[in-house]
C-alpha cells in the first residue's frame, strides 16, 4: 500500500508516521507538502500530529485553507481511507470532513500521557477490523486541545450510525468522568465519517507501534487500514459494552 | 549629525568625554572597558559601535570574568568528542555524533517566566541545529523559591507555573520531546529562578556545520524572523548584572515556536545543499555576535548593510538592529552564486532570506545603515572580550555550617511520618505535574519516559548498531552551597549514576554554571571551586565537557542563589533494548543495596525539610568507590540480571525504596542496617534518610542473586541483601531491635498519594 503523509508547516509527527509505515510495516509512503494537489498516486492518506501553521488562531483553522485540502476532500470523496491523528483530526474537523470540533482540555493544560486507555466501540470498519469491540488499547495522548465537542443532534447521529470508534476509558474498559482525560463529550477519542473512510482520533497510534516504546496497540489500527475491507466480513464480538455512557 | 560624520570628526581624539562614558556605563560597560574601546578604535566610538562592544563584551557573551577558569575543563574522554563554539558532542559509533548543550535563561524567566523559558528553549535548540544536527530531545534543570512558603510561595508558584507553561508551549510546538530534567526549590532562588535548558541532537560527522566564515566575496545571509525591538540589551543589561528592577521586562524576547519549527526544517534542508559555508544562531547579542564571531573564527571580515535586514517596525536605529535579540533568526555565510537556491528553501518554509553583505578578506567588520557607515572595527576586537582575574575568598559562613553538631538533633520518634513528609516535599515529590505538560514521546524514540527511571532513554534511529542514549541533568544546589568543590563533584557523580541505573555508560558532559555576582570574592570562590570540582570528577570518569554556558549575577539585594553548576550528561547504551527502570517488578524479587551506608546527615533533604537546617558538609564522595559501584551496576544490567535500579539521593535509602515501590506499584519489606559496621555506628535517621553517595537499590529474581554477588565481589563492591518485593505496604525493620515493631510501616497507597499529589495540590490550590 502506498501512503501519502501530509506535511503542513508545523506538522511534527509526519516523519514518525512515515517511520511506522515504512520501517515498521514495510509499506511505501512519502511526505506530501501541503501545497501539492495531485494525490492520485496514493492508496491512503495520513494527516499527522503537530501544530500546522503553529495552530495560531485556532487548531487547524489555517491548515484547512492549505492547497492540499481540496485534493484531500476529493480523495476522501472517492472512498479512499484517510486517517487524521491529533492535529490531523483537528484539521479534518475544521475542514468539515468530520463533524464536531476539538476544544481546550478541561484542565486547561497540555496533557502528555503515554499510557492513556481507549476502548474500541465499533470494529466493523476499515480502521478497526483487526480489533474487537470492547478491546482496551494503550495509546499515547499528547494535546492541549483534544476535548471533542459536537451538538446533541450530531452526537445522536454519531451514536446511531456507530461512527464513534474509540472512547477514553480506564485500563479495564470502564468509561467514567475520571477516565475522560480531556473532558470530551461522550468520552469520544475517535470518530469516523458517515461513509466510513475518514477517521480522526486524538491518541497517537504511530507512537504505539513498537515494543520498544511500550505498546503495539496502535499498529493494529494501521494494519487494519492495509487489509481489504468489506462490510459484513469483519469479525464482530459484541461484548455488551456498547451503549455504556459516561457514568 | 549622522554617525559617519561623528566617526570622521572624532578621529584621533581618544579622550574620555563624560557624555560618552555615561552612555557606556548605561549600556552596562565598565570605565576600563570604555577606555579599551577608545584604544582599539583610536577615536570615540559611534553609538552603534558602543552598543556592539557593550553586548559582545558582556559576561553573557564574552565571558570576561569566567573564561580563564573555563579553559581548565577537560575536552577529552573515553569517547571521541568535538567541542565547538556553539555546541559540542560525542561520537557514539564511527561517524555518528550526539551533540548537546545546556544554557541558562534565568534573568529573562524571572522577569517574564513564560516567554523567558520559551525563548530559552528556542535558543538552545538553535544551538543544536546550527551545527547541522536534528534536535531529538530537550531537558530542563529548574530552580525556584519554596512553593509552599507562606510568605513568598505565591511568587514562586507563579514563576514555576509560567516557566513550565513556556517550556510546554514552545517545546511541544517544535516537535522535540522534553524527556528528562530536574526541579529544585530553595529560598535562595526566591529572587532569581534558574532555567537551565538542554538540547540534544544527532548528526553525521560529515554533516557537522562550521561556525567560521570564509571565502571573501561569499554572501552573508540573514534567515528567519524579522528583527524587532525586543531583547535589546538582554545579555548585557539584564543577564550580566544583579537583578534590582523588574522594569527590565522590555529586554525579554518574545518567542514564536512555529517560526522555530520551520527554521529547523529549512536550516537542515539548506545545510544538505552544501552551499552553507558557516552558520550561527542569533541569540544573545543578535547580529553583533553572529557577525563578529563568525568572521573572527574564520579570520575574515564582513560588510553588512542593515537596510537589508527585515524589520518588524519602521524607524529602528542601527544600534537597535545590531543589539536586538529577536528570536528565530540565523546568520550564515553562503557560497557566492548560490544565494537564490538557498533563499528559495527558506522562503518555502515561510522564513525571510536576505543577503546582508559579503565576506571581506581583511578582518574588518563594516556596518552601514541608510547609506552611511555606522560601525567599523576589526571583528576580532569585538570577539576578544577583556579577560579579568578576579579575587576569590572562602565565604565566612562555611566554617560555622561545617562545624554543626548533629548530636543536637534528636532522632525522630515516628519514622513513617518523616518518610511521608519527605515523599511530599517538593524537592522529592513526583514531578508528574510538570512532565505531563511536556510532550515526551514525539519523534517516537523515547524508550524510557519521565518518571519511570533515573534518566530518559532514547533510541537513535540513525545508529547502525542499535545503540541508544541515556540523558539526564542534575545538581544538588544545597551540597554546592555547603561545599562547591564537593557539590560539583557530586553533581557529576550523581548524574553519571543516574545514567548507569538505566543502563547507559556516561560519555560526555555539558555544564550550565549559575552563580552570584563574581565581583564579590566569596561568590567568585564558589565559582572557582565548583569548576575545580567538575574538572577533577570529569578527569576521573574520563568524560569531556563538550559545551556549556555561564550565568553569573544571579542575586538581588535580598537573596543570592545557592551556587548551581547544573550538569547535563549523555550516556551510551550499546543495545537500547537493554534499559532498566526504577520500579520494582515482581513479588518475590530480592531487594539489594550496592554500596554502603555511612553516618552522614549534612546537606540532606531530611535536615532541611524536617529540621529546617542547611548545615554540615555534603556527603563525602570517594571517586574510586563511585566508579566501582557504577561499573558493577552497568555490568549487572548488561548481564540481564537486574529488574530495577534506582540510585539513593535526596531523602536517602528510605525514599529510594519508597520510590521504587511507588513507581512499580508494588510494596516491599526490608531489614536494615545493610552492614555490620553500620549496625554498630549509625544513627537511625542517617540510616533511613542520610544521603551517603555511591549507593544503588537493585532488585533481581532470587535465582540471579548468587551471580549478582559474584559480579559485585569481582568488582570489589559491597552488596547487601535487604529484603523482598511484594505486598501493598512499605515495611522497614531494624534488625538491631529485639522488638517486632517496624521502623517504617506505610501503606503503599498512602506513600503514593503523598508522592504523586503533593506538587499538583500546591499548584492547583
Amino acid at each position: 500500500m502506498h501512503f501519502g503523509i501530509i506535511s503542513f508547516p508545523g506538522s511534527n509527527c509526519d516523519r514518525d508516521c512515515l517511520h511506522v509505515v515504512h520501517d515498521v510495516m514495510g509499506h511505501s509512503g512519502r511526505l506530501v507538502w501541503h501545497e501539492e494537489t495531485d494525490l492520485s498516486a496514493f492508496d491512503a492518506l495520513i494527516l499527522p500530529g503537530g501544530f500546522a501553521h503553529g495552530d495560531y488562531l485556532r487548531t487547524g483553522a489555517i491548515a484547512r485553507f492549505s492547497p492540499v485540502m481540496d485534493a484531500i476532500g476529493a480523495f476522501a470523496g472517492l472512498g479512499h481511507p484517510v486517517i487524521g491523528i491529533c492535529n490531523g483530526f483537528q484539521i479534518l474537523c475544521e475542514a468539515g470532513l468530520l463533524p464536531g470540533a476539538l476544544r481546550r482540555n478541561a484542565n486547561q493544560h497540555f496533557i502528555c500521557n503515554t499510557r492513556a486507555h481507549v476502548r474500541v466501540e465499533n470494529n466493523h470498519n476499515r480502521f478497526m477490523q483487526r480489533l474487537n469491540v470492547g478491546d482496551v488499547l494503550t495509546l499515547p495522548i499528547r494535546h492541549g486541545e483534544g476535548s471533542y465537542y459536537c451538538d446533541q443532534s450530531t452526537l445522536a447521529s454519531l451514536e446511531a450510525n456507530r461512527q464513534i470508534l474509540l472512547r477514553y476509558s480506564d485500563a479495564t474498559g470502564n468509561i467514567s468522568t475520571d477516565a475522560n482525560v480531556n473532558g470530551s463529550i461522550g468520552s469520544i477519542a475517535g470518530i469516523m465519517s458517515e461513509g466510513g473512510n475518514v477517521f480522526g482520533l486524538m491518541p497517537h497510534p504511530e507512537a504505539a507501534s513498537e515494543t520498544l516504546l511500550g505498546s503495539t496497540d496502535g499498529l493494529l489500527i494501521f494494519q487494519s487500514m492495509v487489509e481489504p475491507f468489506a462490510f459484513g466480513r469483519a469479525r464482530t464480538r459484541d461484548s455488551g459494552l456498547l451503549g455504556v455512557r459516561d457514568g | 549629525m549622522n554617525e559617519l560624520q561623528t566617526i570622521e570628526k572624532q578621529k584621533n581624539t581618544p579622550a574620555v568625554s563624560d557624555e560618552m562614558l555615561q552612555k557606556a556605563l548605561a549600556l552596562g560597560m565598565t570605565e576600563d572597558e570604555y577606555r579599551r574601546v577608545l584604544d582599539i578604535l583610536g577615536r570615540e566610538p559611534s553609538a552603534t559601535e558602543l552598543a556592539m562592544y557593550s553586548v559582545e563584551w558582556s559576561e553573557h557573551c564574552g565571558y570576561p570574568r569566567s573564561r580563564s577558569l573555563l579553559k581548565l575543563l577537560p575536552k577529552e574522554g573515553h569517547y571521541a568528542s568535538v567541542a565547538g563554539a556553539d555546541t559540542g558532542g560525542i561520537e557514539i559509533e564511527p561517524g555518528l555524533f550526539i551533540v548537546f548543550k545546556m544554557e541558562s535563561h534565568n534573568h529573562p524567566s524571572q522577569v517574564e517566566p513564560k516567554q523567558g523559558a520559551a525563548t530559552g528553549i528556542g535558543g538552545i535548540v538553535r544551538d543544536i541545529f546550527t551545527v547541522g544536527a536534528r534536535p531529538i530531545a530537550n531537558l530542563n534543570s529548574l530552580r525556584f523559591g519554596n512553593i509552599d512558603d507562606p510568605e513568598h510561595g505565591q511568587l514562586a508558584r507563579y514563576l514555576f507555573a509560567g516557566v513550565v507553561e513556556g517550556i510546554s508551549w514552545y517545546g511541544n510546538s517544535i516537535g522535540v520531546p522534553t524527556v528528562a530534567g530536574e526541579v529544585g526549590f530553595n529560598p535562595s532562588f526566591r529572587g532569581n529562578c534558574l532555567v537551565g535548558a538542554m538540547s540534544v541532537g544527532v548528526v553525521d560527522k560529515d554533516s557537522i556545520a562550521s561556525g567560521a566564515a570564509s571565502g571573501p566575496g561569499n554572501a552573508v545571509m540573514y534567515f528567519g524572523n524579522a528583527t524587532g525591538r525586543d531583547g535589546i540589551g538582554g545579555c548585557s543589561i539584564l543577564a550580566s548584572h544583579e537583578m534590582t528592577d523588574l522594569a527590565a521586562r522590555p529586554t525579554v524576547q518574545v518567542g514564536d515556536p512555529f517560526a522555530e519549527k520551520c527554521l529547523i526544517e529549512a536550516c537542515l534542508e539548506a545545510l544538505k545543499t552544501g552551499a552553507i559555508v558557516s552558520m550561527k544562531d542569533m541569540g544573545a547579542a543578535g547580529l553583533t555576535c553572529t557577525t563578529c564571531e563568525q568572521a573572527a573564527a574564520g579570520d575574515v571580515g564582513m560588510d553588512i548593510d542593515l537596510d537589508q535586514v527585515p524589520l518588524r517596525e519602521a524607524g529602528m536605529e542601527a544600534f537597535e538592529i545590531m543589539m536586538s535579540e529577536s528570536q528565530e533568526r540565523m546568520l550564515a555565510v553562503v557560497e557566492a552564486g548560490r544565494e537564490a537556491e538557498v533563499a528559495a528553501i527558506f522562503r518555502r518554509w515561510g522564513a525571510h532570506a536576505r543577503v546582508l553583505g559579503r565576506v571581506r578578506a581583511d578582518g574588518i567588520l563594516r556596518v552601514s545603515h541608510g547609506g552611511e557607515v555606522v560601525a567599523e572595527m576589526t571583528a576580532s576586537s569585538l570577539a576578544d572580550a577583556p579577560l579579568y582575574h578576579l579575587p576569590a575568598e572562602e565565604p565566612a559562613y562555611l566554617q560555622e555550617l561545617h562545624n554543626f553538631d548533629f548530636k543536637t538533633i534528636a532522632v525522630p520518634a515516628n519514622a513513617s511520618e518523616v518518610l511521608l513528609r519527605l515523599l511530599a516535599a517538593p524537592n522529592i515529590a513526583s514531578k508528574e505535574w510538570v512532565y505531563r505538560q511536556y510532550d515526551h514521546s514525539v519523534q517516537v524514540n523515547t524508550a524510557l519516559i519521565p518518571g519511570d527511571g533515573d534518566a530518559a532513554v532514547l533510541r537513535i534511529r540513525e545508529s547502525k548498531s542499535g545503540k541508544g542514549i541515556a540523558v539526564k541533568s542534575d545538581c544538588n544546589s544545597r551540597y554546592c552551597y555547603l561545599d562547591p568543590f564537593e557539590g560539583a563533584r557530586l553533581a557529576i557523580a550523581e548524574c553519571a549514576r543516574n545514567l548507569i541505573c538505566v543502563g547507559g555508560e556516561p560519555a560526555g558532559v555539558t555544564d550550565c554554571l549559575c552563580f552570584g555576582n563574581p565581583e564579590k570574592p566569596d561568590r567568585f570562590w564558589q565559582f572557582k571551586r565548583a569548576i575545580e570540582g567538575i574538572v577533577e570528577a570529569c578527569q576521573y570518569f574520563k568524560m569531556p565537557v563538550v559545551s556549556g554556558n555561564v550565568s553569573l549575577y544571579n542575586e538581588t539585594p535580598e537573596s543570592v542563589i545557592h551556587p548551581s553548576p547544573l550538569i547535563g550528561m549523555v550516556g551510551v547504551l550499546e543495545n537500547v533494548e537493554q534499559h532498566t527502570g526504577m520500579g520494582f517488578q515482581t513479588a518475590g524479587d530480592l531487594i539489594v543495596l550496592a554500596g554502603q551506608t555511612h553516618d552522614e546527615l549534612g546537606g540532606s533533604e531530611y535536615m532541611a525539610t524536617i529540621h529546617g537546617l542547611e548545615v554540615g558538609r555534603p556527603p563525602h564522595l570517594d571517586l574510586k568507590r563511585e566508579l566501582a559501584v557504577q561499573k558493577f551496576v552497568l555490568a549487572a544490567i548488561r548481564s540481564g540480571l537486574v529488574k530495577s535500579a534506582h540510585d539513593c539521593s535526596d531523602g536517602g535509602l528510605a525514599v529510594a525504596l519508597a520510590e521504587s515501590s511507588i513507581v512499580g506499584g508494588i510494596g516491599a519489606k526490608v531489614e536494615l542496617p545493610d552492614t555490620v559496621e553500620a549496625q554498630a555506628n549509625i544513627r537511625l535517621d542517617s540510616l533511613l534518610f542520610g544521603e551517603t553517595q555511591s549507593r544503588v537499590v537493585l532488585s533481581c529474581s532470587p535465582e540471579n542473586w548468587p551471580r549478582l554477588q559474584e559480579i559485585a565481589h569481582a568488582a570489589h563492591v559491597p552488596v547487601s541483601f535487604l529484603g523482598s518485593v511484594g505486598g501493598d505496604r512499605l515495611v522497614v525493620q531494624d534488625i538491631r531491635a529485639q522488638v517486632l515493631r517496624p521502623l517504617v510501616d506505610v501503606p503503599l497507597a498512602q506513600a503514593t498519594s503523598a508522592y504523586r499529589d503533593s506538587i499538583r495540590n500546591l499548584m492547583e490550590q
